[in-house]
C-alpha cells in the first residue's frame, strides 16, 4: 500500500499564526508508516493546532504536510477524501449525539465510502467488540461514560478503515479510573502497527508504546527522541523544567 | 349553536381551505427556511448575503403588504398565470420561511462545533455535513419555536380573506351579508383556530418526548 521510504505524514516549514501569535514555527515532522509518535508540550505549546493541521481542520499559512505522499489539498472533495483517511480522536469524543453507538460507527462507512448498510453494521460491530462496548450499541451517547464514549469515538475512527490516526488528549477529559481501559485500545492499536500520532499527558503510554517522543515548546519542536533518551536525558532546559513538573505530580 | 349548524357547509369548505393553505405553506416554509438557514452558515460569502438580505426583507415586510403584492401587484408582471390560492401560499411561503430560518439557525448555533468537526474529519463534505450532523440536533432543539412560528403560519393563513381565498377568516363576511349572529359566527371560528392548533401542540409534545433522550 505504501512505497518504502514515503513517510505516513511529512510536515516541511510549516508555519502557522493566529492574529498575532505565532503558533506554529518552522515544524518538521516525519512520521514513517507504523510508528507512533507521542506529542509532548505545556499548555498552549501548539499541540492540538500542529495536530489538527495534518486533516487542515487548521489551515497553515506557509510550508507543506503531505499524508501519505500527497500533498493536503484545498477545501473540497478531495481534502474530504484524504480526511477519510485520517482518524481523529478528539478530547472531547463529538459523537454525533442524536445517533446511537452503532449509527455512530456505521454512518461514515455508509455516506462517506458507500459501504452497504450490513456491510458497514458487520463491521461496526466487529470494532465496537474489540474495544469491549458492543453491548452498548443501541445506546446514545450520553447514555455512555466517558471511557466509553472515548472507546466509541475510537472505533468510529477505526470503522473508516484509516490510514493513519490522529489523538489530540484523548484522555485529559476522562476520570482517572477511566483512562486505562483508553490507553488499553490505543496500546493494542499501537503493536498492530497503525501509525498514530498522539498528543498526551500520559508518560506510561509514551513509555509503553511510542516509538518517538516530540517535545514542543512556544510553536517549535524542541526535541524530537526515543522515549527512553527523551525521559531520562532530555537536552533543552524547556523539555527539563516541564518533565521536571509533570513528574512531581 | 344554530348560526353554526345553519352554515355547516359554509364552515365545513372554509376550513377546508384553511387546512390546504396551513399544510401548503408550512411543508413549503420549512423547506424554504431550512434551505435559507444552511445558506446563512454556509462558507460562500455570496450566499451568506443573499440569506441574510433575505430575511431582512420579508420579516421586516407586513404580511398583509406580501400578499397584497401576490393579489394585486403579481398579476401585473405578466409572468406565470397563478391562482389565487398559489399565490396566497406563494407569499405565505415567502413571508414565513424568513421567520423559520432564523429559527433554524439559532438551533444551528447551539450545536456544538465538536460535532460538525467530527463530521468534517470524517470525511463528510458541507453538505452532508450539514443535513447528516448539524441540522437534525438543530431542528431538535428549536422544536418549541418551531411550532411557534407555524402555529402563527396557520392564523396568518386568515389574512388571506383579502384574496379571494375563502377561508375560516372569511366566514363573518358571509355571515354578516345573510345577517346573521356574527358575534357568535365568530366565536364558533375562533373555537376552529384554537382546535386546529391542538395537533401541532401535541405534535410538538411528541417530538420533545422523543428527541429528549438523545440529549
Ligand atoms: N482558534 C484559535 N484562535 C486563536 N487562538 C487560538 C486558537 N486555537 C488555539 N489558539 C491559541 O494558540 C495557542 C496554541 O494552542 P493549542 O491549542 O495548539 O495548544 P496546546 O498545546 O494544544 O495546549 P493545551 O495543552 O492547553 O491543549 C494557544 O495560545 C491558544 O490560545
Ligand atoms: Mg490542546
Amino acid at each position: 500500500m505504501t512505497t518504502a521510504g514515503t513517510p505516513m505524514i511529512r510536515m516541511a516549514a510549516v508555519d502557522k499564526h493566529f492574529g498575532d501569535l505565532h503558533v506554529l514555527r518552522d515544524i518538521n515532522l516525519d512520521v514513517e508508516s507504523g510508528q507512533v509518535v507521542v506529542v509532548l508540550g505545556p499548555s498552549g505549546s501548539g499541540k492540538s493546532t500542529l495536530c489538527r493541521t495534518i486533516n487542515r481542520l487548521e489551515p497553515i499559512d506557509s510550508g507543506t504536510i503531505q499524508v501519505d505522499g500527497t500533498d493536503l489539498p484545498a477545501e473540497g472533495k478531495a481534502l474530504a477524501g484524504l480526511r477519510a483517511d485520517v482518524g481523529m480522536v478528539f478530547q472531547s469524543f463529538n459523537l454525533f449525539a442524536h445517533k446511537t453507538i452503532l449509527e455512530n460507527v456505521t454512518l461514515g462507512p455508509i455516506k462517506v465510502r458507500k459501504d452497504s448498510k450490513a456491510d458497514a453494521e458487520k463491521n461496526g460491530l466487529a470494532l465496537l467488540e474489540r474495544v469491549g462496548i458492543a453491548n452498548q450499541k443501541d445506546k446514545y451517547p450520553a447514555q455512555l461514560s466517558g471511557g466509553q464514549q472515548q472507546r466509541a469515538a475510537i472505533a468510529r475512527a477505526l470503522a473508516m478503515k484509516p490510514k493513519v490516526m490522529l489523538f489530540d488528549e484523548p484522555t485529559s477529559a476522562l476520570d482517572p479510573e477511566m483512562v486505562n481501559e483508553v490507553l488499553d485500545v490505543m496500546t493494542t492499536l499501537a503493536k498492530e502497527g497503525m501509525t498514530m500520532l498522539v498528543v498526551t499527558h500520559e508518560m506510561g503510554f509514551a513509555r509503553r508504546a511510542a516509538h518517538r517522543v516530540v517535545f514542543m515548546s512556544d510553536g517549535e519542536i524542541v526535541e524530537d527522541a526515543k522515549p527512553e533518551e527523551f525521559f531520562s536525558n532530555p537536552t533543552s532546559d524547556r523539555a527539563k523544567d516541564f518533565l521536571g513538573k509533570i513528574l512531581s505530580h | 349553536m344554530d348560526v353554526l349548524v345553519d352554515n355547516l357547509d359554509l364552515y365545513l369548505s372554509a376550513f377546508g381551505q384553511t387546512i390546504l393553505l396551513f399544510l401548503v405553506a408550512a411543508v413549503g416554509s420549512l423547506v424554504l427556511g431550512t434551505v435559507l438557514a444552511a445558506l446563512r452558515v454556509s462558507p460562500v460569502p455570496i450566499l451568506r448575503s443573499f440569506g441574510s438580505a433575505y430575511v431582512t426583507v420579508f420579516r421586516n415586510t407586513p404580511l398583509t403588504l406580501v400578499l397584497f403584492f401576490f393579489a394585486f401587484a403579481y398579476p401585473r408582471l405578466e409572468l406565470v398565470d397563478l391562482s389565487f390560492f398559489a399565490r396566497a401560499s406563494v407569499g405565505l411561503i415567502l413571508y414565513t420561511a424568513a421567520f423559520v430560518c432564523e429559527v433554524v439557525r439559532s438551533g444551528i448555533n447551539t450545536v456544538p462545533v465538536g460535532q460538525a468537526e467530527a463530521s468534517r474529519a470524517l470525511g463528510f463534505g458541507f453538505g452532508q455535513t450539514l443535513t447528516q450532523v448539524v441540522l437534525p440536533q438543530a431542528v431538535r432543539s428549536v422544536v418549541p419555536p418551531l411550532t411557534s412560528v407555524q402555529i402563527a403560519l396557520l392564523k396568518n393563513t386568515t389574512i388571506a380573506s383579502g384574496f379571494s381565498v375563502f377561508q375560516a377568516g372569511g366566514i363573518y363576511a358571509v355571515l354578516s351579508e345573510q345577517g346573521d349572529n356574527v358575534f357568535i359566527g365568530l366565536l364558533w371560528v375562533s373555537l376552529g383556530f384554537l382546535i386546529l392548533v391542538a395537533p401541532l401542540t401535541l405534535l410538538q409534545r411528541r417530538l420533545e418526548n422523543r428527541w429528549s433522550v438523545a440529549r
